[in-house]
This record gives C-alpha cells, sequence and structure tokens, in this order.
C-alpha cells in the first residue's frame, strides 16, 4: 500500500468510524432537537469520509470508494481507537466528540495548507463542519460540566475514562514522516500544545478536573483495534456484504 | 431522559437586510443550545444568512378576544389604504 494511500485513509476512517457512532444515536438521542444535531453531525462526517474515500480509491487504481467502506475488515482500519468507543450515555458520546473534534479542527486547518491539493481542499472543506461540532461538543461539555451534581460526575468518570486514547492524535510514525517530509501531511506532535490548551480551559470552565496521565492506548492507526471495531463493521457493512450487488 | 428546558420561537433572516421571518420553534434549556438547535432544525439547507432566538414566554401577544377591537376598525377607512394613487408604469414591487 502506497504511503498517500494509508494516510488518506486514515483520515477518511476516522471520520467514517465516527459517523457510524453518532448515527447509532439517531431516534435514540435525549431530546428531539439533539437527536437531529447528533444525526446532523453524522451526516457531515459521512461526507468526509467519502471524500476522503473517493480520493483514496483514486490512488488505488482499483477499489472503489464503497469497496473501500463496506468490504475491509477491522484489522485494515486505520482509524484512532477513540472513534470505535462505544457511545455509553450521552455525556461520554459528548466527552469523545470534544476530544476528536479540539484536534481535528487543528488537523484540518493544518492539512488545508498541503501540497497535494486534493486533501487540501477535501481539508478545507471539512474545516467549516467541524468548527460547528467542536462548538457544539464544546457547549454541552461545559454545559453538563457546570450542571448538577451527576451531570458533572457522569462526563468527569468519561473523560477519565477517554483520556487514555489521546495520545494517539499526536503520534508520528514512518507514514506521516514521510508525508510532512513532502510538505503533503501533518506534523500532529506540534499540535498537541494547542489542544491541551484548548481541552484545558474547557475544562476549567466545564468544573472538570484534567486526568492524570495514565497508560495510554494506541495502535488503531496500525489496524489494531477493539472487537468493538468488528462489531461495528459488522453492522455498518451487513447490507453490502449480504447482498454484493444491491443498488439504491 | 427529562430536563428542564423552555420553547424558543426561532426567525430566520433568509438575505442580508431582509426582515427576520418566524419559522417554527425549539426546545432548549439555555441560549446556546437555542440557537443551536435552531441552526440544526431549520438552517441546514442554507435557508439563512443569521438567526434569532426569542423565548416564547417573552413574547407579548394580542388575544383573540381582542382581535375585534384590535383590527375591525381599519376597514371602513379606506383612505388608509394608499389605493387612490395612480401607479406610474414603471413602477414594479408596490
Amino acid at each position: 500500500m502506497s504511503t498517500l494511500l494509508k494516510y488518506t485513509l486514515r483520515i477518511a476512517d476516522n471520520s467514517l468510524i465516527l459517523g457510524q457512532r453518532m448515527a447509532e444515536w439517531c431516534s435514540k438521542g435525549p431530546t428531539l432537537e439533539e437527536d437531529i444535531a447528533m444525526s446532523n453531525i453524522a451526516l457531515d462526517l459521512f461526507g468526509q469520509a467519502n471524500g476522503f474515500l473517493e480520493y483514496a480509491s483514486k490512488i488505488d487504481g482499483q477499489k472503489t470508494a464503497d469497496d473501500l467502506a463496506f468490504k475491509r475488515d477491522a484489522s485494515n482500519f486505520y482509524n484512532f481507537c477513540l472513534v470505535e468507543v462505544e457511545n455509553g450515555h450521552f455525556g461520554n458520546t459528548m466527552i469523545r466528540s470534544l476530544l476528536f473534534d479540539t484536534f481535528y479542527l487543528l488537523f484540518y486547518k493544518e492539512l488545508s495548507k498541503s501540497q497535494d491539493e486534493n486533501l487540501s481542499a477535501l481539508a478545507f472543506k471539512s474545516l467549516k463542519e467541524i468548527k460547528y461540532h467542536f462548538r457544539h461538543s464544546q457547549n454541552w461539555i461545559i454545559r453538563l460540566g457546570d450542571g448538577t451534581k451527576e451531570s458533572n460526575k457522569k462526563v468527569q468518570e468519561s473523560l477519565n475514562n477517554l483520556w487514555k486514547y489521546t495520545d494517539e492524535f499526536f503520534e508520528i510514525d514512518n507514514v506521516d514522516q514521510i508525508m510532512i517530509d513532502q510538505k503533503i501531511g501533518v506534523n500532529t506532535s506540534l499540535l498537541k500544545k494547542e489542544w491541551t490548551e484548548i481541552i484545558e480551559s474547557t475544562i476549567n470552565e466545564a468544573k472538570l478536573i484534567k486526568p492524570s496521565t495514565i497508560k495510554m492506548i494506541t495502535g488503531g492507526r496500525d489496524g489494531k483495534h477493539s472487537n468493538k471495531l468488528s462489531s461495528l463493521l459488522k453492522e455498518m457493512q451487513y447490507l453490502p456484504r449480504k447482498y454484493p450487488n444491491a443498488k439504491w | 431522559m427529562t430536563y428542564k428546558s423552555d420553547i424558543w420561537e426561532v426567525f430566520i433572516q433568509s438575505k442580508n437586510g431582509l426582515a427576520h421571518k418566524h419559522v417554527g420553534n425549539v426546545h432548549a434549556s439555555d441560549k446556546k443550545m437555542a440557537l443551536d438547535n435552531a441552526r440544526d432544525l431549520y438552517t441546514r439547507r442554507n435557508e439563512g444568512s443569521c438567526i434569532w432566538v426569542v423565548k416564547t414566554s417573552h413574547i407579548v401577544s394580542s388575544e383573540s378576544e381582542d382581535s375585534e377591537s384590535f383590527f375591525d376598525p381599519a376597514n371602513d377607512k379606506v383612505y388608509r389604504h394608499p389605493t387612490f394613487y395612480k401607479m406610474p408604469d414603471g413602477a414594479k414591487h408596490i
């Protein structure tokens, strides 16, 4: 697999898997308004995933974007471990979104300056959407953290639980290094400072406490996933796998 | 899940310079949430350039029993309508 293909799939897979998780809220949201908000966010993420997968398909030369979405196994998905984490309660979903949205906001800003025109155009387009997602998750965490005793306790627990997945955002491996050298990819290790500042100021405002450093979990970007991703894919890929020629 | 929420009326301005138009309402427990919900429910297809949200309880409305005294007196005062002016041919949208 070419370096550019893997790099593009990593970006696409984050949006695709998080989109699928957000879509699981559809018809189960805490209120009608929030149900629609989360479905909208899911649709934004699918749109982003589609753009990056179309580009990946072009690089690949054989597989279509649909093949890439629906015919890969978990070990060939390269998303962050964070985005495959199950939704849990609403506050848990919002903590997961806040951690991810904050990172992707910074990531897309940098990627929109990429020397690769396709990646920069896709990032530029996605940036507007992620700005809104960030605003949505940030508002909710401030509201829930600085809400009742119970809501504060619940989101604090989620923050403590999900913190271990955040180091993966800033890892630089061989693929990243080659892309950075070619001025195509983003040096995410340089984004950690700003990410931490935004998260810290948000959790301060939300009257939450920053979790202490714990053992981090990574590996998603190389296809090492929890079995939760397989269950997610089983549902997401059911139709195209069962009826390979189905059209809609 | 239940939580306390108010109803907010939503007004969308479709283009700069035009009046905001009432489009419906949303539930929300604070003003940021009201604005976000309004955006998600009413402007997903490029409908607007600006959104106002106003708590329904803050709107003062006339009552239906007042409608006679409020509106009927205008009926027999034709001179309040500019129907006696001749419009020049070139004037449109009047």
